[in-house]
């Protein structure tokens, strides 16, 4: 084994290294530049598959059903590879999981064309129709709805649920979709440019039980810590929010027509409340570290009275918010006299499920490339967001839609899947779309980590200002919608 | 990066990517070539010389005719100096870049061509069950991708180490490996070769010819249509793409190309060996051909991709057709010559 300085690819890191992690040193990046290669040897008995993903989370088994249904990707050999279990989901049980997730309209257009969408609304799914979204610190709110509430908006999906009926989908594409459970991946060894020809010009992935496979394109799907991310050394910008969430099953106090989210935001954090049935309703709620700790150590019914108080108290509203908050919005009801919408409070909660409170910490992430030479990163290991906008499952589907037409593509025209041509098309296409969606995404979360003054009278009017514009509101719920 | 960008426009090198720094010095390196002053004398006295018909006359060798009346493609000169790009073909960024990028329109062009007469049976291989013969293939530039959609194809290339890179280029790929054979050999003695061969196949064997950036490399094009023909089904495709013989192809396809832009390596082409499309289609039609469609290609140097262009004064597509030996009598295309073994004795 040896390795080669791989000019190229070096400068390409440095060139399209725009967003360069503040501790990474130009040396770092060099050194991350070398490439290793393996000659010949037992190479040859490895299979060498057209496409593998590595991870079979919701991005990556999404990913692994569009390529197998694609028409022009026929009689390619594509590999999931899951360190996990397989997940079977023959019924569905009766308690709700913690983790869910909110399905945009788009992503469920992308799941219904690979045949997934009946799977899970057969077991189960809920619609939800409205958002309001408030503030702790003043009055200022907004509600995001469909015309005439006639359409649903997206939907909560347990993120269970998704993965068992992307699953039964796979089973029934084994011609050209193999599954490997329990496979977990030890070393990637990426191939060398095309200069030096007698090594192969495939990425090889050696798995933990001694297997090796070879492949002309390597998709990495392996969540916000992702080891094919990290093998690259691509840069990724990240920073930890310093919050954790604690998600958990709620128990309404009584049963409603229970169709809208709810998310006010508090000092500490947003807590939200998405709808799961009639009488269920999931709980995520960001804020400290220290916070969420408490929260867990709470019994239930003390518990059950944070959730109430978060949602109802009016505690942080000073007497200055609460005047310029009216202000603002005689002054906007002036200009524009119809619009604006009356609060509403959400349910309030009895109890919660037994065993269900967990929390997981908080962060974002941006890789600064999405792609390399053979590789291609979709789902969390290119992006990572906070909750508040409900949006991580989204981005990631909206990857997997743009590669998927990308490659069919590629296909078509003969070329070879892992050429970079159409990786850049890729990266570009979702970069354009990812980046301001997760700089809105963190600036509110920023925005609304405080209650200063200055700062909570600019939300305020903001909040206020945007909730009479139903245009721009529109704009708002299509991108996020897709 | 702005320093960057400005030092690759200066060094003429036009590529999506930075390459690296070696790539850039061995561009510069001189090449064997004509020199400026003689191929606009050759020009000036091609154009003053009314052109065309006297290229028709192999008989008479003139001092300014390029091409040579010998009956084989190959020009030495030629074989010599793609000889020391052997090693070259498959870098992306390098000398052959446009020719990569180049695989945008040709591909979907033939298959496209091949697909209105041959309608796709299996969604994943739209050219499964064609054999097609890429002549001058190179290192397998375009016989990979038509390999991938499903075809076999055979690669044929008078360069050795061409044929030897292109051999090592496809070992790799199991997909490819059955479908994808190569052969270091000229056209001709290709043609040939069937000729001796087998009795019941009988010569014509290929659904289509692929000779893409290759005619204005060849020393004998009588002779090319004419085995073409020869090892070409009837009603089989022929698909050509060259420069045109013109002012503007002069100023673009080698001032600008070759020696400032260095788009492609200085002394690639002869502007002597460019032919028009009418040219062309007399040529083909004379040897059994019917032309079904030419399209112009433009090569956009800034962004390195290639487009479809009303105008064919630059680059050009072809797609011509070999008349089938029906016994109907309203032909619109006769052809004096059928292929037929006989035929290659009435050249002269």
């Amino acid at each position: 084994m040896h390795k080669l300085t791989k000019a190229t690819l070096t400068l390409n890191g440095l060139g399209r290294c725009y967003n360069a992690e503040k501790h990474l040193s130009a040396v770092k990046i060099i050194s991350r530049g070398l490439v290793s290669a393996e000659r010949g040897g037992d190479s040859s008995k490895s299979e060498v598959y057209d496409v593998v993903i590595s991870g079979g989370g919701m991005v990556g088994s999404a990913m692994a059903c569009s390529l197998g249904m694609d028409p022009n990707l026929e009689g390619k050999k594509i590999l999931l590879l899951e360190a996990g279990n397989k997940k079977v989901m023959d019924k569905v049980p009766d308690m709700y999981s913690t983790r869910v997730s909110s399905i945009s309209p788009g992503s469920a257009t992308l799941l219904s064309g690979i045949g997934v969408w009946e799977n899970i609304t057969k077991m189960r799914c809920k619609p939800y129709k409205k958002m309001q979204v408030w503030d702790a610190c003043s009055d200022a709110l907004i509600t995001f709805d469909k015309e005439n509430l006639e359409e649903e908006m997206a939907y909560i999906v347990e993120n269970d649920v998704v993965v068992a009926a992307l699953t039964k989908q796979l089973g029934t594409l084994s011609d050209n979709v193999q599954v490997k459970y329990r496979s977990k991946v030890v070393k990637y060894t990426w191939p060398m440019p095309h200069e030096a020809a007698e090594s192969v010009p495939w990425v090889q992935v050696k798995l933990a039980n001694g297997e090796s496979v070879q492949t002309k394109l390597l998709i990495g799907a392996d969540g916000p810590n992702s080891m094919v991310r990290r093998e690259l050394g691509i840069p990724t910008v990240k920073w930890n929010y310093d919050q954790s969430a604690v998600v958990a099953v709620l128990h309404l106090s009584e049963p409603t027509e229970n169709n809208v989210a709810w998310q006010r935001f508090l000092p500490t954090g947003p807590i939200a409340m998405l709808p799961l049935s009639d009488t269920e309703s999931s709980l995520v709620w960001s804020t400290s570290h220290r916070l969420a700790e408490e929260l867990l150590d709470l019994d239930e019914e003390s518990f059950v009275d944070a959730i109430n108080s978060a949602f109802w108290s009016n505690e942080n509203q000073s007497e200055l918010i609460e005047t310029a908050g009216s202000v603002f919005r005689s002054a906007l009801s002036a200009i524009m006299p119809s619009a604006g919408s009356p609060r509403q409070l959400p349910p309030s909660v009895a109890g919660i499920g037994p065993k269900t409170r967990v929390m997981f910490p908080l962060g974002m992430g941006h890789a600064s490339e999405y792609i390399r030479h053979r590789v291609a990163l979709i789902g969390d290991a290119a992006h990572r967001v906070h909750p508040l906008a409900g949006q991580g499952a989204n981005l990631g589907f909206g990857d997997v839609a743009c590669l998927t037409q990308l490659l069919s593509q590629a296909a078509f025209n003969g070329k070879d899947l892992g050429a970079i041509q159409h990786l850049l098309e890729y990266e570009t296409d979702r970069q354009r779309h990812n980046l301001p969606m997760m700089a809105a995404i963190d600036l509110m979360k920023r925005l609304y980590s405080t209650n200063a003054a200055p700062a909570v009278l600019l939300r305020t009017f903001g909040l206020q200002a945007t909730n009479m514009l139903p245009a721009l509101k529109e704009q708002i719920m299509a991108f996020a919608g897709k | 990066m702005y320093s960057n960008k400005f030092g690759r426009l200066m060094l003429g090198l036009y590529s999506r990517k930075q390459s690296s720094v070696c790539g850039v010095v061995q561009s510069c390196a001189g090449r064997s070539s004509f020199s400026w002053t003689a191929v606009c004398k050759q020009r000036t006295l091609w154009l003053q010389g009314g052109g065309c018909l006297t290229r028709q006359q192999h008989a008479v060798p003139s001092p300014i005719s390029a091409r040579s009346a010998s009956h084989t493609t190959v020009d030495p000169d030629e074989v010599r100096r793609f000889q020391s790009l052997a090693g070259k073909w498959w870098d992306e960024q390098g000398e052959f870049a446009a020719l990569h990028a180049m695989n945008d329109l040709r591909v979907p062009f033939i298959r496209d061509n091949l697909l209105s007469v041959h309608t796709a049976r299996h969604p994943g291989k739209p050219l499964a069950g064609l054999r097609i013969l890429d002549v001058g293939c190179g290192g397998g530039l375009i016989t990979e991708p038509l390999g991938r959609l499903g075809a076999d194809v055979l690669g044929i290339d008078p360069v050795e180490d061409s044929i030897g890179t292109a051999k090592l280029h496809s070992s790799f790929d199991p997909d490819l490996q059955d479908r994808i054979s190569y052969q270091a050999c000229t056209l001709e003695e290709l043609s040939s070769e069937e000729e001796g061969g087998s009795e019941e196949q009988g010569v014509a064997q290929f659904d289509a010819i692929v000779a893409s950036e290759v005619v204005e490399h060849l020393a004998d094009l009588e002779t090319f249509a004419f085995c073409c023909s020869h090892v070409l089904k009837p009603g089989g495709s022929l698909f050509i793409t060259t420069i045109n013989k013109t002012n503007l192809s002069y100023a673009f396809g080698i001032v600008v190309a070759e020696q400032l832009l260095r788009i492609v390596p200085s002394g690639t082409h002869d502007w002597e060996k460019f032919i028009s499309p009418e040219e062309l289609e007399r040529l083909l039609e004379s040897n059994g051909f019917s032309v079904q469609s030419v399209e112009g290609m433009l090569y956009n140097p800034v962004s390195g991709a290639w487009s479809w262009t009303n105008s064919t004064a630059i680059n050009y597509a072809l797609h011509a057709v070999k008349v089938r030996e029906d016994p109907q009598p309203d032909q619109t295309k006769e052809s004096s010559s059928h292929a037929d073994h006989s035929a290659a004795d009435t050249h002269s």
